[in-house]
């Protein structure tokens, strides 16, 4: 047990804290939003330059070979500057998929493109019906000769706005809720059948709703017909990855917090100086810190070979971040008073995202619930 | 980074583990789960099985009877301990006074003093509270007044744990009555034998005997008893809260209580159904195993930390105090909560307890004496306050 960082690691933090302070203060990151993309192709260009979009590929695929803890130190970063790049979206989330569930030859022509900044992907999961279960999946897939006719809607798709390939989720057979029979196909975004409505979710960033009219794709466009241990795994990944992405902006919630504090006089004498919001500041860190200590256990969990284990360790960790983030959130707006209320401020930002991280994936209640259906996280050592 | 147990830790809590189950009394071990406690003499001999096998005191410098084990071994033992449950040593001997008597003692108190604390051969006690002097333990006034080879000591502690078991206690008195406030104080080990010594014991909501009040009236102390230097007492202090908060996290202990919890769950009668079907019980249950391993993780992160030997003691420290004993007490009401009405029994009163509410034994008593924990050892307020100032620099 060891909780330093290698050289590289610190070295890949390093690198990317300087990148963003170099090139994504908050200033300019209001004005990426407010452009016609809502994000920015020359950061996706500096990402592929740092090697981050190759990051979690395996190097034999055309990746780096980074793991969860380089994940984790890159989402960590990313909490605190918020970028508006569908980093999260084409890398972790569409990257932990591929790893899981494309053949390695599918896997060596496009991990290059993703490492090299050329392809933006999507997962194209989430319906209507799902809320927060994982395979709750009524598009459907039916062959048609060498085709595969696909129908349904997906809603919000990270990243779905800018994305040039979707990965869909689609039931190749078995009932709404079962976990057999899902099917993942890539699929180009301007394939005809696919309609897309493009959206700005609450904290600044793009999804997009999807639906598919008799939408005809090649058989080949298949690349797994029986997805469901992927798409654990993925979100498994994809919920560590979460979790450190908003240590970073708690992190930096508290920092804006305890400056504010230092700063701001009232009564002719620093707020920080009086003990109710000194206290209430203690409990903002303390927070942090088990929301800290939370995902580092998602990210041990990551190395389980047992998938049960795993999904435990990562839901776990969400729920303790949900709640961080929601205590963190309000405490910090609260305890900037006016200005944390503002659109002009970069406090507000990492509410909103804090807010929006709560509700990915799965909430509080949904993490509660299905640890109690399963054997105590208490039970490993 | 490396997330992991290595193989040699994990084998290492094995044996911890058959050591304990082959050397631990059941029945004792039945007790400490339903929240009973050790008695003196099932105490004494546990720490003496612990101490034949070189274990009574891990965390001591190898010379006085230390194992050398890494910090993250030392995490287990006390874990497995907590888990088990088996009673851990006597803190205020072998984690509060003697670490104050290896750091800064002379050589004929180490040798005199540590041995016998190892072996419980002496039980210690803490004396630095006062009626005047709670979170604010500077403002104290117990005096010591040097006379010849001896001080003359005056005053009254209290709170004072277990004293009434207590053949020495460590006191904080003032030998500079006109220095400031924590200047003037000095740190001085007292044989409770000695005339002048009084105790009186108060009972505490849970029913239990506890804590105490100990006067004291011309005490002779011989001047060999002083630790270190005179009036540099609030030094030794300090350093010894510090390890005081350290030791509180007790996460093995929430998570024997929450495992226990479980187990009550799957009987405790729910209204038609037992507790364990109960939708919002089982939120809270799974809710408070998330706390336990977050504080685990945190604890991890700062023994590993120290490991490091960058010198500062690492600030999360500060955090374990506080959510440890939170986390203990809210594991406490949900004890409550699954035994349900059958908690209003006064087992202590009702002996032998009636068979219907021989189950819920302990959780009311756990209840009420465990809300000490947000008050000793440096109140979480205080604790606030501390990472206010010292980690966020308010
Ligand atoms: C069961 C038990 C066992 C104990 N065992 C021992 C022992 O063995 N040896 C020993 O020396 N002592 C012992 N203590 C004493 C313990 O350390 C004190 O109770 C503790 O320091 C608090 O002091 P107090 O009780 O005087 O409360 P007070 O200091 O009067 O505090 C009362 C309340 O006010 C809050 N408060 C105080 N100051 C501030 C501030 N500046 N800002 C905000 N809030 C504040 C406190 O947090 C607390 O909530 C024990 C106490 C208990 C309950």
């Amino acid at each position: 047990m060891n909780f330093d960082l290698s050289e590289e690691q610190r070295l890949l933090r390093d690198n990317v804290e300087r990148l963003l302070a170099k090139t994504y203060d908050f200033e300019t990151r209001r004005k990426i939003a407010a452009g016609p993309e809502g994000f920015s192709r020359a950061a996706w260009a500096r990402y592929a330059d740092m090697g981050l979009l190759g990051l979690p590929f395996a190097e034999e695929d055309g990746g780096f070979g980074g793991g969860p803890v380089e994940t984790m130190l890159v989402m960590e970063c990313f909490g605190r500057a918020l970028p508006l790049e569908p980093y999260f979206a084409t890398a972790i989330l569409s990257g932990a998929l591929l790893r899981r569930a494309a053949a390695a030859e599918l896997r060596a022509t496009l991990v290059p493109l993703i490492g090299e900044g050329k392809l933006l992907l999507a997962f194209a999961h989430y319906e209507a019906q799902s809320r927060y279960l994982l395979h709750s999946i009524a598009t459907t897939a039916r062959r048609e000769g060498d085709a595969y006719r696909i129908d349904g809607e997906k809603c919000l798709v990270l990243g779905g706005a800018e994305a040039d390939k979707f990965l869909i989720s689609a039931r190749l057979s078995g009932a709404t809720h079962s976990r057999d029979g899902i099917g993942l196909f890539l699929v180009d975004s301007s394939t005809p059948g696919l309609s897309r409505r493009s959206y700005r979710t609450q904290d600044g960033e793009r999804a997009a709703a999807l639906s598919f009219a008799a939408l005809s794709v090649p058989a080949s466009a298949l690349i797994c017909d029986d997805a469901a241990g992927a798409i654990d795994a993925a979100f498994d990944e994809a919920l560590a990855a979460l979790c450190a992405e908003a240590v970073g902006a708690m992190d930096e919630a508290l920092k804006l917090t305890v400056d504010y504090l230092k700063t701001r006089v009232q009564f002719r004498v620093p707020l920080g100086s009086f003990q109710a919001l000194q206290h209430r500041a203690a409990d903002i860190y303390v927070a942090l810190e088990q929301a800290r200590s939370m995902t580092l256990f998602a990210v041990m969990g990551l190395s389980e070979s047992d998938p049960h284990r795993r999904r435990t360790a990562a839901l776990a960790a969400k729920a303790r971040i949900n709640e961080s983030a929601l205590f963190v959130g309000e405490q910090a707006v609260q305890l900037h008073g006016g200005i944390g209320m503002t659109m002009e401020y970069k406090l507000g930002h990492l509410f909103k995202r804090l807010t929006t991280i709560r509700r990915l994936f799965a909430d509080t209640d949904h993490c509660l619930d299905q640890l109690a259906e399963s054997e105590s996280l208490l039970a490993a050592p | 980074m490396d997330l992991r147990f290595t193989d040699e830790d994990i084998a290492f809590r094995r044996e911890l583990r058959e050591f304990f189950a082959a050397n631990l009394p059941e029945a004792l071990r039945r007790k400490l789960e339903q929240g009973g406690k050790a008695e003196k003499h099932e105490l004494v001999a546990w720490t003496r099985i612990l101490n034949a096998r070189g274990w009574a005191t891990p965390h001591w410098p190898v010379e006085w009877g230390g194992t050398g084990w890494s910090p993250v071994q030392q995490m287990i033992f006390r874990d497995e301990l907590q888990q088990f449950p088996a009673p851990e040593p006597l803190s205020f001997g072998v984690s509060m006074v003697a670490p104050v008597i290896f750091t800064f003692g002379s050589e004929a108190q180490k040798k005199r003093f540590l041995p016998r604390i190892a072996n419980l051969d002496d039980w210690w006690c803490q004396g630095f509270s006062e009626p005047g002097a709670g979170s604010d333990l500077a403002s104290l006034k117990t005096t010591a007044r040097r006379d010849g080879d001896f001080y003359i000591v005056n005053g009254q502690k209290t709170w004072t744990t277990l004293a009434q078991y207590a053949d020495w206690i460590f006191v904080l008195a003032r030998t500079d009555p006109s220095a400031k406030k924590q200047k003037g104080i000095s740190f001085l080990l007292i044989d409770m034998t000695t005339p002048g010594v009084t105790r009186r014991p108060i009972q505490l909501i849970d029913g239990s005997v506890e804590v105490n009040e100990i006067f004291f009236d011309d005490v002779r102390v011989p001047v060999e008893n002083l630790v270190g230097e005179e009036n540099k007492g609030w030094d030794y202090a300090k350093f010894l809260l510090a390890n005081e908060r350290n030791g509180q996290a007790r996460v093995g202990l929430s998570k024997a209580r929450l495992n226990r919890i479980r187990q009550l769950a799957a009987a405790a009668p729910g209204g038609g159904a037992p507790m364990r079907d109960n939708a919002a019980f089982r939120r809270k249950l799974a809710w408070l195993e998330i706390e336990a391993r977050a504080l685990e993780m945190t604890v991890l992160r700062v023994v590993c930390s120290e490991s490091d030997e960058h010198g500062q003691p690492n600030p999360l420290s500060s955090i374990l105090k506080l959510r440890g004993s939170e986390l203990q007490q809210a594991t406490t009401e949900l004890l409550m909560d699954v035994v349900g009405s059958f908690a209003l029994v006064d087992v202590a009163e009702a002996q032998p307890a009636p068979p219907d509410v021989e189950w819920a034994h302990g959780a009311a008593a756990t209840y009420f004496n465990l809300r000490k924990l947000s008050i000793y050892g440096g109140a979480n307020e205080i604790q606030r306050s501390i990472i206010a100032k010292s980690i966020l620099g308010l």
